[in-house]
């Protein structure tokens, strides 16, 4: 039975880039620091983690924005996630069925079904998924579905101490970040909307963020699309192009006929076969 | 007074501010505007400062100067105002409450001196007590605390055994002591939760370290303290060999917080209690289990001593064996202690509900008369109460935790309500007089039923000398200080004083720091001179989230160290490129102490700034590194001095300076 749909809310004005939630993501979910935790110094900014992967289920981007002068400027910071897609192109394309969408309407990757075949990695368009080394699967976040199935909020969530994660209902979620849009643009912050929080792209995000700056400048695509709407696109290519070729051969092989109709036609079945080409 | 004051501060303009701080003009002016529009009768502005406030030769200048805004503005003993130090430990509060500090015993009271009149008893009241404020009641205080130390030994007739308390004997602060230990004149320590083997001018305090007889380090992993006699710079150089360090290093491992019960204070002085959630893991054992064990084996071996200096081991009460066998062995029951620091009738044992049932004679028995009330019965430890407000009903929480003292959640509350007795507004209503009594959100900080139009009895004893109108009831006039004439070594009024190292003239003053600063004088903790072009740039410590302290908690964590792997020095996109310096570049940074490395992290939320007419740059680095963990890097405390506060003794992290180049 298809319980409520549940997600994350992230209010990236609030965020203090602290990383409680990737360290609480990694302790629930018992992931491994890359290289045992020895890494090289990433040299921008404060984020050492790079990107989402297999063992990197949350992500703090840092962005540091400054005018000429310097005397303005902010440092955006933004956790980031799975979307969990309504229309999720990574389910989509998964060959064995791993990928499930849950009762929380929520995208999980079944680590025992999945065959490492990283076709979903390729789909996904905010590029959430690798392979985990230590399980030799695709992982990322599940939104803590363990958790959920017990009616605990995920871990980072839970961990977050100004409550940038929000986790809850999507349809309340949506109603309280359109609020806080409001708000902030009352306060003077017109640059505040959400991305995500509807259907207009992929049929909303059930990970949706609240952002003052284009989706770019946090390294979020703005129009992602499914790959399967790519399929689509390059179906009709490919269409095209079967016809194209069936033609071509048709016209070739009636051309061959029509040079070697004397030979051919004793047989009867060359028509046939060249109907069938 | 005030006009005094106003006097003092009319240099201090908006002008001089940004000379000496760099901070432009208009930007301290909107910031001043905003406290300024959001103090008053409706609304309150609080201040939150973390050490970069405290570390500096200057630091209680600076905080008794924000003290003093705050009583300028009305920000005092109203909900919402004050000042709030946020601590840079889980319970730094609590360590000064039941002090881990050389000068004072539990519950602000100084430690007896062997350099102050304090030969007795008696002595030590008459230098000590305020015959007006509550500070009145002191001789109840100290002697409840004698009995909690001796127990029956303690009598009238041996002044409650006050002459068996140690008693201090110089400056025994941090740095002094590290020098004394380098000059071999202290021959052991004991190193629970702390890491002097990357502490400041690190390797004078290695050195300290390597002339001790006896080194004993609790933690939870072999710290750089631990390790300081086989891998320290100085043995990765040749300098110094191991074989020739004389020191005997014990190192016992220890649990972490999780695995012991006990409670934190914090910065709103509140109690919240913690449950031991596991066992520690193989011999790792709590500090309380290590404590108390010592006492016991510190007893036995002076058990047989009669000399007078032995007795006050001989008489010290430390029975804290729990009444069921524990799930460690030698664990001693923490409600023991509780129950001792909260205090209780000597002779029945009867838990007492607070410290206005404190006696000087004997009769009371309690460790801290601040935490008095946190144990009122045997059933009944507050700290750990977990009970909030109801959402959206103006109250203190006051059935969350205990906050000493009387579990009063604003000092000084009296404040909050006018002259006549009357909230301020109704929006910044706190505590009021309801025509009988004052009453109120929180537990009123006052005489109860003292009028607001009380007088003060001119010949009156302790908080009888107040009236109705004077809210500061610690005070021994009961007025918040806008002058502070005494218990500062360093002025009564706030004044600028330039760090020990600086690139500039003090703008406002001949004198250039603060004249009673404190700095050892060694050949290898030699300081800048003003404007010294070998050293032109600023420096500026600091923490990371991601790490704590010396590393001992977050550095052998690979889920930490993989947030922040290596240890880095911020600088400015100009400084960058006038060094030659880019971005992930090692780097080369020195002082007159020491020389260090580092990566380049170029980032413009650094750039040059203009103090006293003169371009300065600035560079910041975290100083959570050493040489042992899954992540290691050089010790930034190399660099810093032995320098410190007058009043405090804290060290100049914040600000000194240093040169930077490409290495």
């Amino acid at each position: 039975m298809m319980a409520e749909a549940m997600g994350f809310y992230t209010d990236t004005t609030v965020c203090i880039g602290c990383k409680a939630c990737e360290v609480a993501c990694k302790e629930w979910n018992q992931l491994p620091a890359a290289n045992g935790g020895v890494r090289e110094l990433s040299g921008n900014s404060y984020d050492n983690t790079r990107r989402l992967d297999g063992i990197h289920w949350r992500h703090v981007t840092f962005v540091e924005q400054f005018s000429a002068d310097r005397r303005d400027g902010r440092w955006l910071m933004m956790s980031d996630v799975c979307k969990h897609c309504v229309q999720a192109g990574c389910l989509e394309v998964c060959p064995t069925g791993a990928i499930i969408r849950t009762e929380f309407d929520t995208v999980v990757i079944q680590s025992n079904v999945c065959n490492g075949c990283r076709d979903c990695i390729a789909a996904c368009p905010f590029g959430v998924i690798e392979i985990n080394p230590a399980s030799g699967t695709a992982q990322k976040c599940t939104l803590c579905y363990d958790r959920l199935q017990h009616g605990l909020e995920p871990a980072c969530a839970k961990a977050c101490p100004t409550d940038s994660i929000q986790f809850g209902p999507i349809r309340e979620l949506r109603e309280r970040a359109q609020a806080r849009v409001q708000q902030l643009h009352e306060r003077g912050e017109a640059r505040a909307y959400l991305y995500g929080a509807d259907p207009t792209f992929l049929g909303g995000l059930n990970a949706f963020y609240l952002l003052v700056d284009r989706p770019e400048v946090y390294g979020l695509p703005s129009n992602p699309k499914l790959p399967t709407r790519n399929l689509a696109f390059s179906a009709l290519w490919s269409t095209l192009g079967a016809v194209a070729l069936g033609l071509f051969g048709l016209f070739s092989l009636r051309t061959r006929r029509d040079a070697v109709a004397p030979d051919e036609t004793s047989n009867g079945t060359s028509d046939e076969g060249a109907h069938h080409v | 007074m005030f006009q005094l004051l106003k006097r003092h501060f009319s240099r201090y303009t908006a002008d001089m501010v940004a000379q000496v701080t760099g901070c432009p003009r208009e930007t301290f002016l909107q910031v001043a505007e905003t406290v300024l529009a959001n103090s008053g009768r409706e609304r309150t502005t609080a201040w939150a400062y973390a050490v970069g406030w405290t570390q500096h030769t200057y630091g209680p200048q600076m905080i008794g100067c924000c003290a003093l805004l705050q009583l300028l503005l009305g920000n005092i003993g109203r909900p919402g105002g004050g000042i709030m130090a946020l601590r840079g430990h889980a319970s730094i509060q609590g360590s000064t409450d039941i002090p881990t500090l050389y000068h004072s015993i539990h519950g602000y009271m100084p430690a007896p001196s062997a350099l102050k009149k304090h030969s007795t008893l008696a002595d030590y009241l008459v230098a000590e007590a305020q015959p007006t404020s509550y500070w009145a009641n002191m001789p109840a205080f100290l002697v409840s605390y004698l009995k909690s130390m001796y127990g029956a030994a303690a009598t009238a007739n041996n002044d409650f055994g006050y002459a068996w308390h140690p008693k201090v004997i110089g400056d025994h602060s941090h740095m002094p002591m590290f020098v004394a230990m380098a000059e071999g004149r202290v021959k052991g320590m004991m190193c629970i939760g702390q890491n002097p083997a990357t502490s400041l001018n690190a390797s004078v305090e290695r050195q300290g370290l390597r002339r001790l007889e006896w080194l004993v380090v609790k933690d939870n992993f072999l710290t750089e303290t631990a390790a300081f006699w086989y891998k320290a710079p100085e043995v990765e150089r040749g300098e110094i060999h191991p074989a020739d360090i004389q020191t005997e290093v014990f190192f016992f491992p220890s649990a972490q917080v999780a695995e012991l019960e006990g409670s934190f204070t914090n910065t709103q002085r509140m109690l919240q209690w913690h449950f031991k959630a596991a066992d520690p893991p193989g011999d790792c054992r709590s500090d309380p289990w290590f404590t108390y064990q010592l006492g016991k084996r510190l007893k036995e071996r002076y058990a047989s001593s009669t000399l007078p200096r032995d007795q006050g081991f001989n008489n010290l009460i430390w029975d804290y064996e729990p009444d069921q066998a524990p799930s460690i062995p030698g664990e001693p029951d923490v409600l023991k202690i509780l129950k001792e620091i909260n205090g209780y009738a000597t002779a029945t044992g009867r838990h007492l509900s607070g410290f206005s049932e404190l006696k000087d004679d004997g009769s009371t028995t309690c460790a801290s008369w601040i935490y008095a009330g946190v144990f009122p019965a045997p059933d009944k430890n507050l700290a750990a109460r977990k009970e909030p407000d109801p959402p959206g009903v103006m109250g203190a929480h006051l059935n969350w935790g205990w906050a000493w003292p009387a579990n009063r959640r604003v000092l000084y509350n009296r404040a909050s309500a006018d002259l006549q007795g009357q909230p301020w507004s109704e929006r910044k209503k706190w505590v009021w007089w309801d025509g009988q009594r004052w009453v109120g959100y929180d537990v009123p900080d006052f005489a109860l039923t003292k009028a607001p139009d009380a007088p003060g009895e001119p010949d009156g004893i302790g908080l009888a000398a107040l009236s109705g109108r004077q809210p500061f009831i610690m005070k021994p006039d009961g007025v918040g200080w806008l002058f502070v004439p005494s218990g500062l070594q360093d002025g009564p009024l706030p004044t600028h004083y330039e760090p020990a190292e600086t690139p500039v003239q003090n703008p406002l003053y001949r004198q250039q720091n603060s004249p009673v600063l404190k700095h050892w004088q060694r050949d290898d903790n030699r300081l800048v001179a003003v404007g010294d072009p070998r050293y032109p740039y600023v420096i500026t410590t600091y923490r990371l989230t991601e790490h704590y302290l010396a590393g001992a908690m977050s550095r052998w964590n690979p889920w930490l160290t993989e947030l922040m792997p290596e240890l880095f020095i911020e600088l400015s996109p100009e400084l960058a490129q006038e060094r030659g310096i880019a971005n992930l570049d090692w780097v080369k940074i020195s002082t007159p102490r020491g020389a260090i490395k580092a990566k380049a992290l170029v980032t413009r939320r650094l750039r040059p700034f203009t103090i006293a007419g003169k371009r300065v740059h600035q560079v910041g680095m975290p100083w959570h590194w050493g040489w042992q963990g899954v992540v290691t890097g050089d010790v930034v405390n190399e660099l810093t001095a032995l320098v410190g506060d007058p009043n405090v003794s804290i060290h100049e992290g914040k600000a000194f300076v240093c040169n930077v180049e490409r290495a």
